[in-house]
C-alpha cells in the first residue's frame, strides 16, 4: 500500500479570532473519489484552499504528495487540478486562450499548450466556441470551462469547489459524467459540495464536517446505514398541522424529525409507517416515502437542513 | 429652455441628487482642490516665466498671465466635469444600474430624463465653476465681478458638452469608446481651446477646429467679463452658438434615448 | 541552499507568464493602447504651438533653451509616470478585486511574487513603448540635441519602475474603486510640481517641498540625458528612485501574499 495523496493530522485554520478548521483528520488515497460534506461555513472550502496549497495552516500537519504545502507549494501546485467555488475565469480572454495561457502558468511549452487546449475544449464540449469571449458562455459552460482549465496540467489530483453549485440539472449531469471519466483514468478527485446526491453520486468515501469539525465519516452506503434507517416517510399538515401532529405519530418508525415544512418519519418499510400513520385517524396533506439520504444522515448528526 | 422647469425633469434631476449625495464631499473638495493646483502651478508657476518676458504682455491684452488663465479655468473645469458625467454614468444608467429603465417605467419619458440630465449638469456645473470662483476670488490679480457672469458662461459650456455627449453616449456599447472621447476630445479641446493662450498663436486650421466647439467661445466671454473689456455683440453671438449645440444635442438625445427605451 | 536564506514567497521564476496573458488580452484592444500615447503629445504641441512665444527662453544648465525643449523632457518623464500608474492602479485593482485573475494564477506554481514582479514588468514595458515613441516625435521636431537623448529611454524606464511600484504597493491598500480618487488627486500636484512646466528656481526658498516628489527625480535624469550635461548628483536621484521602487517591491509582495494566500 502506498502512502495516501493526503494526509492531514490535526489540521486547524483560523482566522484572527474564527476558527474556521479545528483539528481535522484526513486522508486520501491514491485514485479515490473523496467528498466533504457540509453547509455553507462548516470549513470546506478553508480546507480544500489549505490542500491547495494557496492559504497556508494555523497548526497540524499537512502532506500532499508527501510534500510540505509551506514550503514546496509550488511543487505541490503543479501536480494538481483546481476548480474554484466562483469560476476565476479570464474575461478579457477567449475560450481557448483561457485554457492554453493556463498551461503557460504551469510552464507548458507553447505549441505542447495549445495541443491540450484542443483536447481539454473536445472533452468539454465548448470546441465550436472556442474563440467565443467567456462573458458569452452559459453558467454550465462556464463550469466545464473552469475544469477543463484545471486539467491543462494533466493533474494526478483534482479539487473541486461545489462544482456544481448553481447549475440546472442537466447541466449538473453532464459535468459529473465528465467527471465520472477523470475517475476512470485515475485522476484523483477532492470535492466539497452541500447537495447530497452529488455526493452520493461521485464519491466513494466522505466526511461530514460541521463547524470546522469532521462528524462523520464512511462511503455513502455505510454513512446511510449507520446513521439513518432504509426509508423515510415525509409528511406534510395543513398550516401549522405539523408540530400539531408530531406527538401523534409518536412511536411510528424508529426515529422522527420535526421540521418547520415537514415531519420526516425514519422507519425500515416506509409503507407501514403511513399505514399506521392513517390508522391513527391522522391526515396528512401530503405523503411521500424515499430511500434514506445523506441529507437524512446530516439532519441526525447536526439537527439542521443542509441547504439553509 | 422653459421646457427644462417642467415637473418631470426636476423630478430626474432630484433623482440624481439622491444619488450624489452620498459623494459630495469628495467631489467639492476635488471641484476646489484642482482649480488651485492649476492656478498655482500653470497660472502662478508658468506665469512667472511668461511675465518677465516683454514681449507677452502684447499678445495677452496687457493682462498678468494668471488673470489671463484664470477665467479659462472657469470654463474648462466645467467643461471637464459635465463631459465625464454625461460618459460612463449615462450608459451605467442604461447597461448596467439600468436605472432609465426605472424611470421610463414611471410617467416619465425620454425628454424628461434629458432634461432632468440637462437640469442637473447645469446645477453641477454651476457648483463646480462657483467653487473655482471662490479660489480666484482669494487672489487680488485673479479678483473681479467679472466672475459672476463667468460663472454663468461655465455653466453655459457645461451644458453644451453634456447634451451631445449625453446623445452619444446613449448607444456606446463598449466604454473604450469613452476613453477615446476623452483623450481625443475633451483633452486636447482642453490643451488648445483657448484656455492658456490667445488661439491666435496656434495655425489657422486648429483655430477654425477650437471655434468649431463650444469651449473658446465661452472661455473668450468668461475672459472678457473679468478682464472688463466687453464686446456685448460678441456676447450674444457666443451665447447664441453655445445655445445651438445645448438645443441640438437635446434634440438627438430625446430622439436617441426614446429609440433606445422605448424599441 | 538557497531556498534556506531566501523565504520561498520572495522566489521569483516566472513573471514572464503575466507578461504573455497580458500580450494576448490586449492584442483585442491594441486601439486603447496606442491612444495613450497621443495625451502627452497633444501636451507637447500645444506648448510648442502657444507657450512657447509667450513664455521665450528658460535657462538650463546654464543655456537658454526654448520652452517646449525645456517642458519635452518633462512631459516625457510624466508620460512615463502616468502610464506605469494607470497600468498598475485601476488595472491592477479591477484584476485582483473584480476579475479574480490572479486566484487563478496563485493555483500554478506562480506566486506572489511572480503576480506582482510580472505586472510592474509590464507597466514598465508599456510605457518604454511610449517612451520610446515620445522620443521620436520630439527627435522629429528637433528637440533632442545629441545621441546622449537615447539614454532618456533608461531614465524613463526608471521612472516607470518607481511609479509602477509604488502604484502596485498602493492599490494591494484599496478597498474598491472610490480609492481610484486618491490616485488622481496625488497625481495631478505631481505632475504638475516637479519642476515640469518652470524650474525648480522659481520656488525659491520652497524648493525643498519639489524634491520630496519622486517625479522630480525623474524629470532631472531625463532632462540631463537631453542636453547631455551630467555630473555626479545624478547618481542622488537615481539611488532615490530605485530605493522607493525596491522598498514598494517588497511591500507589494508582501501585501499580495497576505492578500490572495489567506
Amino acid at each position: 500500500m502506498s502512502e495516501p495523496l493526503i494526509v492531514a493530522e490535526q489540521l486547524i485554520k483560523r482566522f484572527g479570532e474564527f476558527t474556521a478548521v479545528d483539528g481535522i483528520d484526513v486522508q486520501v488515497e491514491k485514485g479515490e473519489a473523496f467528498g466533504f460534506l457540509g453547509p455553507n461555513g462548516a470549513g470546506k472550502s478553508s480546507t480544500m484552499r489549505m490542500i491547495a496549497c494557496v492559504s497556508p495552516i494555523t497548526a497540524g500537519r499537512l502532506r500532499v504528495f508527501g510534500l510540505d504545502p509551506a514550503t514546496q507549494g509550488a511543487d505541490i501546485r503543479r501536480r494538481i487540478g483546481v476548480v474554484p467555488q466562483l469560476d476565476t475565469l479570464d474575461v478579457e480572454l477567449s475560450v481557448q486562450e483561457n485554457l492554453w495561457l493556463y498551461g503557460r502558468f504551469f510552464d507548458l511549452p507553447r505549441p505542447e499548450a495549445k495541443r491540450r487546449s484542443a483536447e481539454l475544449l473536445e472533452f468539454a464540449q465548448l470546441t465550436d466556441r472556442a474563440t467565443s469571449v467567456v462573458e458569452s458562455l452559459s453558467g454550465g459552460m462556464k463550469r466545464r470551462l473552469s475544469i477543463a482549465r484545471s486539467l491543462i496540467n494533466e493533474p494526478e489530483l483534482l479539487l473541486l469547489d461545489e462544482p456544481t453549485t448553481g447549475l440546472d440539472p442537466q447541466a449538473r449531469h453532464v459535468l459529473w459524467d465528465r467527471l465520472y471519466r477523470l475517475k476512470q483514468q485515475g485522476v484523483t478527485l477532492v470535492l466539497t459540495t452541500h447537495y447530497m446526491d452529488e455526493a452520493e453520486q461521485l464519491c466513494d468515501r466522505l466526511v461530514v464536517m460541521d463547524q470546522g469539525k469532521i462528524v462523520a465519516e464512511g462511503s455513502p452506503r455505510s454513512l446511510i446505514g449507520q446513521y439513518a434507517t432504509r426509508e423515510v416517510l415525509e409528511l406534510r399538515f395543513a398550516a401549522d398541522g405539523n408540530a400539531a401532529a408530531a406527538p401523534q405519530l409518536e412511536g411510528i418508525g424508529e426515529r422522527q424529525e420535526l421540521l418547520p415544512d415537514r415531519v420526516l418519519i425514519y422507519a425500515d418499510d416506509g409503507e407501514h409507517a403511513l399505514t399506521e400513520t392513517h390508522h391513527r385517524g391522522l391526515q396528512p396533506e401530503s405523503a411521500l416515502v424515499r430511500r434514506a439520504s445523506l441529507e437524512d444522515v446530516f439532519l441526525l448528526l447536526t439537527g439542521r437542513t443542509l441547504v439553509d | 429652455m422653459a421646457a427644462m422647469g417642467t415637473p418631470g425633469a426636476l423630478r430626474v434631476a432630484s433623482w440624481h441628487l439622491t444619488a450624489f449625495r452620498r459623494f459630495w464631499r469628495l467631489n467639492l473638495l476635488s471641484s476646489l482642490v484642482q482649480p488651485l493646483l492649476y492656478l498655482l502651478g500653470l497660472g502662478v508657476g508658468v506665469g512667472s516665466l511668461v511675465d518677465r518676458n516683454t514681449g507677452s504682455g502684447q499678445l495677452l491684452g496687457s493682462a498678468s498671465y494668471v488673470a489671463f488663465v484664470a477665467p479659462g479655468l472657469l470654463v474648462t473645469t466645467a467643461m471637464a466635469l459635465t463631459a465625464g458625467e454625461s460618459m460612463w454614468p449615462v450608459m451605467g444608467s442604461l447597461t448596467w444600474q439600468r436605472g432609465y429603465h426605472g424611470i421610463a417605467a414611471t410617467s416619465l419619458e425620454a425628454r424628461d430624463i434629458v432634461f432632468g440630465h440637462g437640469t442637473w449638469m447645469m446645477v453641477r456645473s454651476g457648483i463646480a465653476a462657483t467653487a473655482v470662483a471662490i479660489v480666484l476670488a482669494c487672489f487680488r490679480e485673479t479678483r473681479s465681478w467679472g466672475l459672476l457672469p463667468g460663472i454663468l458662461a461655465a455653466i453655459a459650456v457645461g451644458v453644451s458638452f453634456a447634451m451631445p455627449i449625453m446623445a452619444f453616449s446613449i448607444n456606446v456599447k463598449l466604454d473604450g469608446a469613452f476613453a477615446g472621447l476623452q483623450r481625443f476630445l475633451i483633452i486636447p479641446l482642453f490643451l488648445f481651446g483657448g484656455a492658456f493662450y490667445p488661439i491666435s498663436q496656434l495655425p489657422t486650421v486648429v483655430q477654425w477646429v477650437a471655434r468649431l466647439f463650444p469651449l473658446w467661445h465661452g472661455v473668450v466671454m468668461a475672459r472678457d467679463f473679468s478682464v472688463g473689456d466687453v464686446d456685448w455683440a460678441g456676447v450674444v453671438g457666443h451665447t447664441a452658438y453655445i445655445a445651438a449645440w445645448v438645443v441640438a444635442g437635446t434634440w438627438i438625445a430625446i430622439i436617441r434615448l426614446r429609440k433606445r427605451l422605448y424599441p | 541552499m538557497l531556498l534556506r536564506i531566501v523565504p520561498p514567497a520572495l522566489v521569483v521564476r516566472r513573471p514572464h507568464r503575466m507578461i504573455e496573458r497580458h500580450v494576448v488580452a490586449y492584442r483585442r484592444q491594441w486601439l486603447i493602447v496606442v491612444s495613450g500615447f497621443f495625451e502627452p503629445l497633444f501636451y507637447l504641441l500645444s506648448m510648442r504651438a502657444g507657450l512657447s512665444d509667450l513664455v521665450g527662453k528658460v535657462s538650463i544648465a546654464g543655456r537658454q533653451v526654448s520652452y517646449e525643449a525645456f517642458v519635452a523632457p518633462a512631459l516625457m518623464a510624466s508620460s512615463a509616470m502616468n502610464g506605469a500608474i494607470f497600468d498598475s492602479t485601476g488595472n491592477v485593482l479591477h484584476r485582483m478585486k473584480y476579475a479574480r485573475i490572479y486566484d487563478a494564477a496563485l493555483a500554478t506554481p506562480m506566486t506572489p511574487v511572480d503576480v506582482a514582479v510580472g505586472e510592474i514588468g509590464w507597466a514598465l514595458i508599456r510605457g518604454q513603448l511610449y517612451a520610446c515613441s515620445f522620443l521620436g516625435v520630439m527627435a522629429a521636431l528637433g528637440l533632442v540635441e545629441s545621441w546622449w537623448g537615447l539614454l532618456a529611454l533608461p531614465a524613463c524606464a526608471l521612472v516607470g519602475l518607481t511609479f509602477a511600484s509604488i502604484g502596485f504597493a498602493g492599490t494591494t491598500f484599496m478597498r474598491g474603486w472610490a480609492d481610484m480618487e486618491i490616485v488622481t488627486t496625488l497625481m495631478m500636484p505631481l505632475a504638475l510640481f516637479s519642476a515640469t512646466f518652470f524650474p525648480i528656481s522659481s520656488y525659491g526658498s520652497w524648493s525643498w517641498l519639489v524634491q520630496l516628489s519622486p517625479l522630480y527625480h525623474g524629470v532631472v535624469l531625463v532632462r540631463a540625458a537631453n542636453t547631455g550635461v551630467w555630473d555626479a548628483s545624478l547618481l542622488g536621484h537615481i539611488a532615490v528612485l530605485l530605493g522607493l521602487a525596491l522598498a514598494a517591491i517588497v511591500i507589494a509582495a508582501r501585501r499580495l501574499d497576505l492578500l490572495l494566500r489567506k
